[in-house]
């Protein structure tokens, strides 16, 4: 790519880097106020039941208590999506699993709490627990909600683009495949912990690490009855979010609550233990794929099924059960398509967005499927890929449009990398690579609740000095959302990042940013950043035009400096433009704002999916699988992602190497397990995620296709690097020792019982035996684009001109 | 975060002085050095002793003294870290320095010493665990409970053994001097340990571990192989030590050998009938495979720890026959 920018592109550091180096930043449990209270929350020790008393008596006794909080006190749910307001701040009549939030009490410090919080005393009626999928089809009474679709099930979905069993009907070869993808967690080093404050003109402030303060600040707002405008909510500096705080959580609303029962500021810090239980991690997926494909390796036609095990509350769950049907069709070209799921609700800590929302499970499934389909044809699975793959600024089967694509040069730059050629089927038994490839949104296109207003905004601030504040509702969460604000506003006004200040995540400073998640933050807070400052430029420019009576088109911003393109010598500094500027004009203050444009899939379950821009990933792991013991190591994992334009790649390639460390994790060993009702290990010793020893080698390919949605082409980075680790592990045990893992983790058990099973003669493989049977109901029929469709659903399917030259 | 209960605290000067304190405090007291497993342990109430005993200020625990020869005195004070590098421990006695370098992360070995992990509690995953946790099972009879959650209908707790260093000590033949006001003792370093989850060490609440004697040593051959998930941090699932004294006569026949493992009951234990096929031998394939099947047979797996029960015990025959393979190579090498 040839540009002339100066910033963008370039490997600077990040705004905030020293400050974190150094201890400098604070983060939400480093906040101390003075008089400030230590809240603990009592969490429920039953999987499901009823609450038939809480006794205080003994707590209230104790020398230091000075509030507690029952769930009567705050009556009005919540939760994330509009379509499930499921959750409490406490619980009020029931609690739904382990951990579950009761009560809460506020003490003079944190051990006075602890012990209280040990001190009250919940009697529980216990009802039946639902800790499976299976079970949760099978039960029908109790439901651990009452608005659940039928039974446990939460949600149906069922959607149809052109008639997919024709289709397979008609294809050469049918796959069939069953397979599993465990739930994980997110295990961000930080804990969750708010702090809240009321202040004396009745306002209240709630400090949170959270990635969506846009969000709690409506559910604070909400549930304690109080006018949005007189409560403020600043999200402090991440340590790590990844999906996990992403909803409004009942410690901040208790915190906030207690805040203004008490008069005294209150914190609450999560455990680690309670981290695991607050959850809202990737969710358990069975999932029954049948893909059709012909002998030249076209592929017909998809039939993808899967049942998500939610967990207690809807959290994210409806979006999450969309996306792992939304996206298989935006990597390969798939005529017809057909996907159908269903969330169950469980007495678990409930299931929601981690990284790759929803569509790393499908992603795992279809991947090793496509790794079959070649081997069933007898071709390499890059030249598969490569037949099928989806075009660049192209409608999909299910509408969603595809603007730039690079996934030809990713598969390009990942074979050669690896030696690809040398290595697939031709290394020695135990060692194997494999490939897998994905797609991931830059942002959703529709807001979370239903709205016509800009998804995000940003305010800049210039003044005498040469300063210019960046105002703007985004949240940092470590992936370097600030320094990017930053390098936008200083590449267009030709100043330094670090000239410019960056004021994020406060409700009452900044404009409204919907929040880090969905990949969202570099297109929209990008492209509203890009608008404020063009601005900002067009009022200097209009200035010094004027002054030097020149056309504006002749001017250009660099260097802290604005010139005459005809006569370079001829310069103004930027401070004094400004002061030029505001002579003339005034105070200047400049906004931006950002609304995706309006998607092709109006079907209704269409609006999961669009994004303004797709990004895709390639991907080779080598492995080596030690035939005794089951192990498998991971030497080098190559990757390859099309991020449209890199605004800083030494971050873009932390990015990529984030994901493929938390991938591995998920490959090999991140497993949310139950036994007994509870959390099996919710802590970081037992919990197991790689430790660097653990960590494979990277090779990252940062891939360039400017999409013209994106600020300077850029598209997202933070979550589709992610996609394809697992499944390019799956292909290259297989190539390593010819069985299939068809669920992860690949723990080493499972490896030799499918080694022992293929050294038996039996199906070289391990993975799920069965899919339930289930009624997902009425499919909505979508006629693709290429079979005269116009996004909407139809009532009967239209006569179809056949694709075949038949 | 977690919080530590209260507590009153110790700093005696002399080990004396500590045996004072332990016979006054004992059974509600704690000696405490590194605090690795205790204090985690203490925040989530699976201890609550009142006193703890802190053995900073002896130096005379914080040493390691005599040569190879004649055999070695370890202070129980003496770091994990301190282990892994100490020059004559990594070239004559490798195991030892192996098993402390497998032990947690570099920070933790910093702080742990080698009394403190061989004393260090059973563990199990239904009792390390915190206080709410273990409430919403109703307890365990390690702690505050009546039930054995791995074996239900057991009498005994099956909490597992998880020291990298006891079986080093039990294959070498190593002896442990234990403190009391009564006096001290020498024993074996396998009659330190009891096969019980609750009382697993014999070692007397008021006595203290004071030193680690290590046999004397000449052209003896040792290894530790440790099992766990990761490559760091992780308890082990199974310890493998293997420690053999080649003949003065003829190297390639084993005078003596013992085997001990770890992690695969409540206690580290050696496996008697390898000392037996080891005498007189020579390590070819056919004891090897005796020997790893001699300990296979001996392991008992319980799903209380990770990954799958059945595997581990698998494992005893790989790792045993792969520790072996490497010490015959380095026979005939």
């Amino acid at each position: 790519m040839t540009t002339n920018y100066k910033i963008i592109g370039k490997p600077l550091p990040k705004v905030d880097a020293r400050a974190k180096c150094t201890g400098e930043t604070k983060f939400a449990d480093d906040l101390f106020f003075p008089r400030m209270l230590f809240a603990k929350l009592v969490r429920s020790t039953q999987p499901h039941a009823l609450i038939r008393g809480i006794d205080l008596s003994r707590a209230r006794r104790m020398e230091g208590v000075k509030a507690f909080l029952l769930g009567n006190e705050l009556p009005i749910p919540f939760g994330i999506l509009p379509v499930s307001e499921d959750e409490h701040a406490l619980c009020i009549d029931k609690v739904r699993f382990v951990g579950d939030p009761v009560a809460a009490v506020a003490a003079v410090d944190e051990e006075t709490a602890e012990e209280a919080a040990r001190l009250i005393e919940v009697s529980y009626e216990p009802l039946e627990p639902i800790l499976s999928i299976e079970k949760a089809l099978a039960t029908q009474s109790p439901q651990i909600h009452d608005y659940a679709a039928e039974g446990n099930i939460h949600k149906k979905v069922a959607l149809q683009f052109g008639d997919v069993e024709e289709a397979l009907g008609d294809s050469d070869f049918v796959l069939d495949d069953l397979f599993f993808y465990q739930g994980s967690t997110h295990l961000p080093m930080e804990q969750h912990s708010a702090a809240a404050k009321l202040e004396s003109d009745g306002k209240l402030t709630v400090w949170s690490s959270t990635q969506t303060p846009h969000y709690v600040h409506r559910a604070v707002a909400k549930v304690l009855e109080m006018p949005a405008a007189h409560v403020r909510v600043i999200a402090m500096p991440n340590g790590g979010g990844f999906g996990g705080k992403s909803d409004p959580f009942s410690h901040e609303i208790v915190a906030a609550a207690l805040a203004r029962k008490t008069g005294r500021p209150v914190k609450i810090t999560l455990t680690r233990e309670e981290v695991f239980y607050c959850h809202r991690g990737r969710h358990p997926v069975l999932m029954r794929s049948r893909l059709g494909i012909n002998k030249d390796g076209t592929i017909t036609g998809l039939d993808f099924q899967t049942i998500l095990d939610g967990g207690a509350y809807g959290s994210y769950g409806v979006a999450s059960t969309y996306y792992t049907g939304a996206l298989q069709t935006v990597s390969y070209q798939i005529p017809r398509y057909r996907f159908r799921g269903a969330r169950v609700f469980t007495n678990k800590p409930p299931c929601g967005p981690k990284r790759g929302h929803g569509t790393p499970q499908p992603r795992f499934g279809l991947e090793i499927q496509m790794d079959k389909a070649a081997e069933r044809l007898g071709i390499d699975p890059a030249e598969l890929r490569l037949k099928n793959l989806v075009q660049p600024h192209s409608l999909t089967a299910n509408w969603m449009r595809v603007g730039s694509c690079a996934l030809r040069e990713c598969i390009e730059k990942v074979l050669q990398g690896s030696g690809w050629s040398k290595k697939f089927r031709k290394l020695p038994t135990g060692a194997g690579v494999g490939l897998a490839c994905s797609a991931y949104i830059s942002g959703a296109g529709l807001p979370i609740y239903w709205n016509d207003m800009p998804q995000s905004g940003v305010q800049l601030k210039l003044d005498r000095s040469g300063g210019v504040t960046c105002f703007c509702g985004s949240t940092d969460i470590g992936q370097g959302s600030d320094s990017v604000l930053a390098y936008i506003v200083a590449e267009i006004l030709g100043i330094d990042p670090l000239d410019i200040r960056v004021v994020t995540a406060d409700t009452d400073l900044t404009p409204v940013d919907l929040g880090s998640y969905s990949s969202r933050v570099t297109l929209m807070t990008g492209n509203a950043a890009v608008q404020a400052a063009e601005r900002a430029r067009a009022i200097l420019f209009d200035a010094v035009s004027v002054k030097w009576k020149i056309p504006k088109s002749q001017l250009i911003a660099g260097g802290r400096k604005i010139f005459d393109a005809e006569d370079p010598a001829r310069e103004i500094t930027f401070a004094a433009a400004v002061q030029l500027a505001e002579a003339m004009f005034g105070t200047i203050g400049t906004v931006g704002s950002y609304k995706p444009p309006a998607s092709a899939a109006r079907y209704k379950g269409g609006g999961v999916g669009p994004s303004p821009a797709y990004s895709f990933t390639a991907c080779v792991a080598e492995v080596n699988v030690d035939v005794e013991t089951g192990i498998v190591t991971v030497p080098c994992i190559w990757i390859a992602h099309d991020l449209g334009q890199a605004i800083n790649p030494l971050l873009a390639i932390g990015q990529a190497e984030g994901s493929v460390y938390m991938g591995l994790g998920e490959a090999l060993m991140e497993e949310q397990v139950f036994r007994r009702n509870v959390h099996q290990i919710p802590s970081m010793l037992d919990y197991k995620s790689p430790t660097t020893m653990d960590m494979c080698n990277v090779v990252t390919y940062l891939v360039e296709s400017p999409d013209s949605n994106g600020p300077f082409g850029a598209k997202e980075l933070g979550q589709g690097p992610l996609l394809p680790v697992m499944p390019a592990i799956c292909n290259a045990v297989y190539d390593a020792v010819g069985v299939r893992i068809d669920e992860i983790p690949i723990t080493p058990e499972k490896v030799l019982k499918a080694l022992r099973a293929k050294n038996a003669g039996k199906p070289a493989r391990f993975g799920p035996g069965e899919f339930p049977p289930l009624d997902f109901g009425e499919v909505r029929i979508v006629p693709p684009p290429w079979e005269g469709g116009d996004g909407t659903a139809v009532k009967q399917p239209p006569a179809v001109f056949r694709m075949r030259d038949d | 975060m977690l919080r530590l209960p209260s507590f009153d605290y110790f700093q005696p000067a002399t080990t004396e002085e500590v045996a004072a304190i332990l016979h006054a405090e004992a059974p509600a007291c704690a000696v405490v050095s590194g605090g690795t497993d205790l204090f985690p342990k203490m925040k989530r109430r699976q201890l609550a002793p009142r006193t703890l005993i802190s053995l900073r200020r002896l130096g005379a625990l914080h040493r390691v003294a005599g040569e190879p020869e004649e055999g070695i005195v370890i202070g129980a004070r003496v770091t994990l870290a301190e282990l892994e590098r100490n020059p004559m421990l990594c070239s004559r006695y490798p195991a030892v320095a192996a098993a402390a370098r497998a032990i947690s992360s570099p920070p933790l070995r910093n702080a742990g010493t080698i009394g403190g992990n061989l004393c260090v509690d059973t563990r199990c995953t239904y009792y390390d665990q915190t206080y709410e946790w273990r409430k919403a099972i109703d307890f365990c009879m390690k702690k505050d409970g009546h039930v054995c959650w791995v074996a239900p209908s057991s009498p005994r707790c099956w909490a597992v053994a998880s020291s990298d260093l006891a079986p080093v000590m039990i294959a070498l033949g190593a002896k442990v001097r234990l403190l009391s006001k009564q006096g001290d003792r020498l024993i074996p370093a396998a009659e330190l340990y009891r096969n019980d989850g609750i009382e697993f060490l014999s070692k007397r609440p008021d006595e203290l571990l004071t030193e680690i004697h290590l046999p004397a040593v000449s052209t003896d051959l040792m290894v530790y192989k440790k099992l766990r998930r990761r490559g760091a941090i992780d308890f082990p699932i199974l310890g493998v030590a293997i420690w053999l004294r080649p003949s003065a006569a003829e190297r390639s026949v084993i005078e003596q050998g013992r085997i001990a493992i770890t992690a695969v009951a409540s206690y580290p234990f050696e496996v008697e009938a390898a000392r037996k096929l080891f005498r007189g031998a020579r390590l070819n394939c056919e004891v090897i495979e005796q020997a790893a099947e001699a300990a296979w047979k001996r392991a008992k797996p319980l799903d209380n720890t990770d990954l799958d029960m059945s595997w581990r015990k698998e494992m005893v025959r790989v790792f045993t026959r792969r520790a072996l393979q490497e010490l015959s190579d380095n026979l005939c090498g």
